[in-house]
């Protein structure tokens, strides 16, 4: 019992930690990918036309970059700190996969950007102007593909392929690198989150570039930035909303309980509602008070099945039909959480016996135990569930982010056509309201991309690689004080980071307005 | 001869580019260095080496025994 209460609030706080240096890692990610492609785009403008207006405008928004870089620099580091220090078996179990990707992250990072960066800083008087916008361009390049390697690592978790378990390592190693590289989820989460970056650093240039038409300053400078940072918007949130689109088609075929958790569903079926609003309440007959019931519902008929299936009459499980086993639309048979929890519990034994029967040269016996580890591998993390209702994920907190970020993707489509016509028409004296919701829209941009974080990574909980490993079976065992000391260490360093960063950045613009 | 010559230019370059950049950078910039700097220092000294070390690392010299004790670990959870 013991042993329960100190595991679970070790466990706790671990993943506490990892929520709150990702959340803080990821304020400063998304502007330096999108900023850095409108930065490119102004400075190609500038060597193309030879205006010393797209000049001024490309060395302000690189100052912003700038600070905005430095701040966020290595601030990554810390979650691979973690990694090693409350994640081991979680870090040993993955490290092959996670090796390849990393270490190429890594390089590129480190040559692409240390040395391109230099360049776009220190080299305007230095290097000839192709090459100056050659090492913009490049920095653009070297930051999306940083971000690739380290979302196809995340993708991985979220759908394991492309790898084989030694279980004489107890690693699993990858055999399939383009499988790892190529999956729909690898595609999906890439193209999801660096047009959602993109789409947050459309906002971000409209939305300062608005404040300085409020305050009557740098007229043409920010009218220039609002008419390229819109287009650059409308085309980033419509191939996010595409690409959301194709995200969810795959969480409803490898994520189903995520699936269903999106959309607060306990019982599916066929031709299901999309819920468009709805409140979740507690329900007094559910087995489980992390199942709830939505009330106040407005919704789409058949949409869900058809954003899906593309086919209104698709089955889609609910949260209770996984639990007692279904048979999805593709025809996949899955068999009930208990059952899998007894196949999981036989792949763990096999996995003990086998290690013992090669220790002790037992050949017969170890065949027959890899034999059942392999046959029972898929279900290998659900051995270690106490209960089938660990493997509910926090429905209200996926269900709410998940309409707030789709929500507020929708406003930003309003917002980049309004401030687009806003600026192209000048009429900058007659809609005065529209620089102050253009300015609230860029902190609204962080909330839907950190709203888009935790529908990815909530809504897979309990499993920190899905259904192979639990985040009860991937922390190591170290005292949780421990963690809690560190969380808030964290916590501290990282709020005078970002305090930094906004004080700098403000004064910045402040000064750029004088 | 020429080849050498034309390296050495070319490291000269590459060093009066960073070098004059630190040395023109503006306060603003400054400040932003001095931020890395201490970030840098406080992640590896205080946080990767003093309270967050590798487990794995720190408690098994080879990848056997790493092995052997995540495995021990992953079989007998409760």
């Amino acid at each position: 019992m013991m042993y329960e209460i100190s595991s679970a609030s070790l466990v706790e706080w671990a993943r506490w930690q990892f929520a709150m240096t990702a959340i803080y890692h990821y304020m400063f990610v998304p502007l330096t990918l999108g900023l850095a492609f409108l930065i490119a785009v102004m400075e190609t403008a500038w060597v193309r036309t030879g205006k010393e207006e797209w000049l001024r405008t490309t060395k302000f928004w690189m100052k912003l970059f700038g600070i905005n870089f430095a701040i966020g620099i290595a601030t990554g580091l810390i979650l691979e700190f973690q990694f090693g220090s409350n994640w081991s078996n979680y870090s040993w179990f993955v490290g092959d996969i996670f090796g390849a990707p990393l270490a190429i992250e890594g390089l590129l990072a480190f040559f692409l950007e240390a040395t391109f960066v230099a360049v776009m800083f220190f080299g305007w008087h230095k290097v000839s102007r192709r090459f100056h916008l050659l090492s913009t361009w490049m920095v653009f390049v070297g930051a999306n593909i940083s971000a690739l390697w380290i979302l196809v690592a995340n993708a991985w978790m979220q759908n394991p392929v492309g790898m084989e378990f030694n279980p004489l390592t107890a690693r699993n190693e990858m055999d399939d690198f383009w499988a790892v590289l190529l999956s729909p989820t690898s595609i999906n989460k890439f193209f999801h989150t660096v047009t959602s970056a993109y789409t947050l650093s459309a906002c971000f240039v409209v939305g300062v570039s608005t404040w300085f038409i409020l305050k009557k300053k740098q007229f043409e400078m920010a009218r220039r930035s609002i008419l390229l940072a819109s287009v650059f918007g409308i085309l980033s949130i419509l191939a996010t909303i595409f690409t959301g689109d194709t995200s969810a088609q795959d969480i409803a075929k490898t994520q189903p309980m995520k699936f269903a958790a999106m959309e607060g569903l306990n019982r599916g079926g066929r031709n299901m509602e999309l819920t468009v609003f709805g409140v979740l309440t507690d329900k007094a007959d559910a087995p489980t008070p992390r199942m709830k019931e939505t009330t106040m519902t407005i919704g789409l008929p058949g949409m869900l099945s058809f954003l899906a299936y593309r086919d209104t009459d698709a089955y889609i499980p609910g949260i209770q039909d996984i639990l007692d086993g279904y048979t999805s639309e593709t025809g996949q048979v899955y068999p009930s959480t208990r059952q899998r929890m007894e196949n999981g519990k036989k792949a763990i034994n096999a996995l003990k016996n086998y290690k013992q029967a090669v220790d002790a040269q037992d050949k017969q016996t170890a065949h027959a135990a890899l034999g059942t580890l392999k046959a029972h591998y898929r279900d290998f993390g659900y051995g270690y569930l106490q209960s089938e209702y660990e493997s509910i994920p926090n429905v209200p907190l996926v269900f709410y982010s998940f309409r707030i970020m789709v929500g507020l993707g929708f406003l930003f489509v309003a917002l980049f056509v309004v401030s687009w016509w806003y600026a192209r028409k000048r009429k900058f004296e007659k809609f005065r309201f529209i620089p102050y919701v253009a300015i609230t829209c860029v902190p609204l941009a962080y909330v839907a991309s950190q709203c888009g974080w935790i529908v990815a990574e909530v809504g897979r909980q309990p499993w920190v690689v899905q259904d192979l490993m639990p985040t009860s079976a991937a922390v190591t065992r170290i005292a949780s004080h421990w963690v809690v000391t560190t969380f808030w260490m964290f916590a501290v360093l990282f709020t005078v980071l970002l305090i930094a960063e906004l004080k700098i950045m403000f004064t910045q613009i402040k000064k750029e307005a004088q | 001869m020429e080849k050498i010559d034309k390296k050495k230019k070319m490291l000269k370059r590459v060093w009066h580019l960073y070098y004059d950049g630190f040395r023109d950078m503006p306060r603003w910039g400054k400040m932003l260095w001095a931020i890395i700097l201490i970030k840098v220092l406080i992640l590896f000294f205080v946080f990767k080496f003093l309270l967050m070390p590798n487990y794995l690392n720190t408690h098994y010299a080879t990848d056997r025994e790493k092995s052997e004790h995540v495995l021990n670990e992953l079989t007998n959870k409760p």
